[in-house]
């Protein structure tokens, strides 16, 4: 019971974080029709400025509001500059977000340094308690109710506000948006710096999970969110809540019980999703 | 005659087929003008191209004596033009509530008046308000896309074929209500079943081959059967 409830418990955290940085790829390719290859590069901004500013400061909060700024302006100068020249061509944005990744990338070795840096979570989060037989991590609870948090914080704004409506309906018909007098280049914009917070929280949350960050791992976990895009359904937000859990979840139980089968999970589930619900799991009606 | 919407001499492509050559129109205030054509002549890429989805390559389109030429279509919706797409653009996933929720600017007395004008003309939206707006006939979502163009202060509506495959109740209705939303604002209207062109319009322009080649009075157009036969294929 207690392996269950802990292995239950990692996947979870794993599918928040991974989550977090899916959600923001999901919006911006179904509203702005962008395959971002650059998200990775968010994510590990975000992790590697929290995890600075929470070393000067040891505020882990702080650490958070950081990252979160670093992601929105980041956001910005991507879709400024990388994105809005290539709309409309998925080769050149593939090529284009991908070099940009890198340049992220190496530009943490060059601002931050190339080393390994070991981060431990804050104080109030560390450790565990234990509920009935079942020990539970408090820093995985936390990342799962961060991340429930955020995703019924962005469902309620996708549903109720007009907003919302707006960014849903650009997903499905941008151009009839516009001949409602909204200007869409400006919720484009929006969009995708909302997409880069997010996925500059998911750098900064993971960085204690994981107990240390590299530039490299940007890469890796963009990988890991594209997957889960393609399953949940490009441009569905729910679809990539459950997708995301669904990865989470597999890759802790399989590394657990059949080690050597925990990378190749992801691929299995995206393989078998794709050859019998190709749309993915949730289908966003155009 | 004032008028609301001047082209002159408009001209536009679609990728590198030269669509409009010679477009040449007023829009009476006050007037529902219809532009009658075969398929293929160059109506619905007027409409676009008013709207600014299709790019003016040469000549231009004024509103309200301001040239809105290549202005960016929210710019131009933001002037008070209300656009009704031949594919009507309902928003699929959107309930029919919400649909109407996206186009309306305001949440005021006046449009919340205006919505209420126009849900009694149409009771279904009213009746299916939270049904998605994919799972609606044809009827109800060429209802719900006059509708949500409608509920904002436009001063000029483009409708873009509002009677294609609907079934001929559902166009009489849709044509009342033209006829009444004729009384509150101006209407520039495509439209190939002539029996309801005729019925709604004022007046006409024939648009062929990409330019404007007649116009006149919908009443003469009735009487001139040469003209209806070699332009529009009715006898």
């Amino acid at each position: 019971m207690d392996l269950i409830a802990s292995l239950t418990v990692n996947g979870l955290a794993t599918g928040m974080l991974i989550f977090l940085l899916a959600a923001g790829l999901t919006l911006i390719f179904g509203l702005m029709s962008v395959l971002n290859f650059a998200h990775g590069g968010l994510f590990i901004w975000g992790a590697y400025t929290g995890v600075w500013i929470y070393y000067v400061t040891n505020s882990f909060l702080l650490a958070i509001i950081v990252a979160i700024i670093t992601g929105l302006v980041l956001g910005l100068i991507t879709e400024r500059l990388i994105i809005k020249p290539v709309y409309g061509n998925h080769i050149q944005q593939i090529l284009i977000t991908l070099g940009f990744m890198l340049v992220l990338q190496e530009l943490i070795k060059v601002v931050f340094g190339p080393d390994v840096k070991a981060v431990s979570p804050p104080a109030w989060l560390e450790g565990s308690f234990q509920l009935g037989d079942v020990t539970l991590i408090k820093y995985r609870l936390f990342i799962i109710v961060i991340g429930f948090l955020l995703f019924f914080t962005i469902y309620l704004i996708l549903k109720k506000t007009r907003i919302g409506l707006i960014v849903r309906a650009g997903v499905m018909n941008r151009e009839m948006v516009q001949t409602l007098g909204i200007n869409i280049r400006f919720v484009f914009m929006a969009v995708f710096m909302v997409g880069a917070a997010l996925a500059a929280l998911s750098g900064v949350l993971h960085a204690p999970y994981s107990g240390v960050i590299y530039a490299e791992m940007g890469l890796e976990f963009s990988i890991l969110a594209f997957i889960v895009v393609v399953i949940g359904g490009m441009g569905s937000f729910t679809g990539s809540l459950f997708a995301a859990i669904l990865v989470g979840l597999a890759q802790a139980f399989m590394a657990y019980y059949v080690p050597a089968l925990s990378l190749a999970v992801n691929m299995l589930i995206m393989t078998v999703v794709l050859i019998f619900r190709p749309q993915g799991l949730f289908k966003v009606k155009g | 005659m004032s008028s609301l919407l001047k082209l002159s001499q408009v001209e536009a492509y679609i990728q590198q087929f030269h669509i409009l050559h010679d477009i040449d129109f007023e829009v009476p205030k006050g007037e529902v003008t219809v532009l009658l054509g075969r398929n293929g002549a160059g109506k619905t890429t007027t409409l676009r191209t008013i709207m600014g989805l299709n790019p003016v390559s040469n000549g231009s389109v004024v509103y309200k004596d301001e040239d809105i030429s290549n202005l960016k279509p929210h710019l131009i919706a933001n002037k008070g033009i209300g656009y009704v797409p031949e594919d009507q653009g309902v928003f699929e996933d959107l309930t029919v509530g919400e649909n109407l929720r996206v186009a309306m600017k305001r949440e005021d007395q006046e449009t919340t008046e205006r919505l209420e004008w126009i849900l009694d003309l149409f009771p279904d939206l009213k009746k299916f308000w939270k049904k998605p707006g994919g799972q609606l006939s044809g009827g109800q979502k060429q209802m719900l896309a006059i509708a949500r163009a409608y509920v904002n202060e436009n001063d000029l509506l483009l409708i873009d074929e509002p009677s294609k495959g609907l079934a001929p109740i559902v166009v009489e209705k849709v044509m009342e209500t033209i006829l009444q939303m004729k009384e509150k604002t101006t209407i520039l209207l495509v439209e190939q079943n002539f029996l309801m062109a005729s019925k709604i319009g004022d007046r006409f322009y024939i648009i062929d081959d990409g330019q404007t080649v007649h116009n006149g009075l919908m009443g003469e157009l009735k009487e001139d059967k040469a003209l209806m036969k070699k332009y529009l294929g009715v006898s």
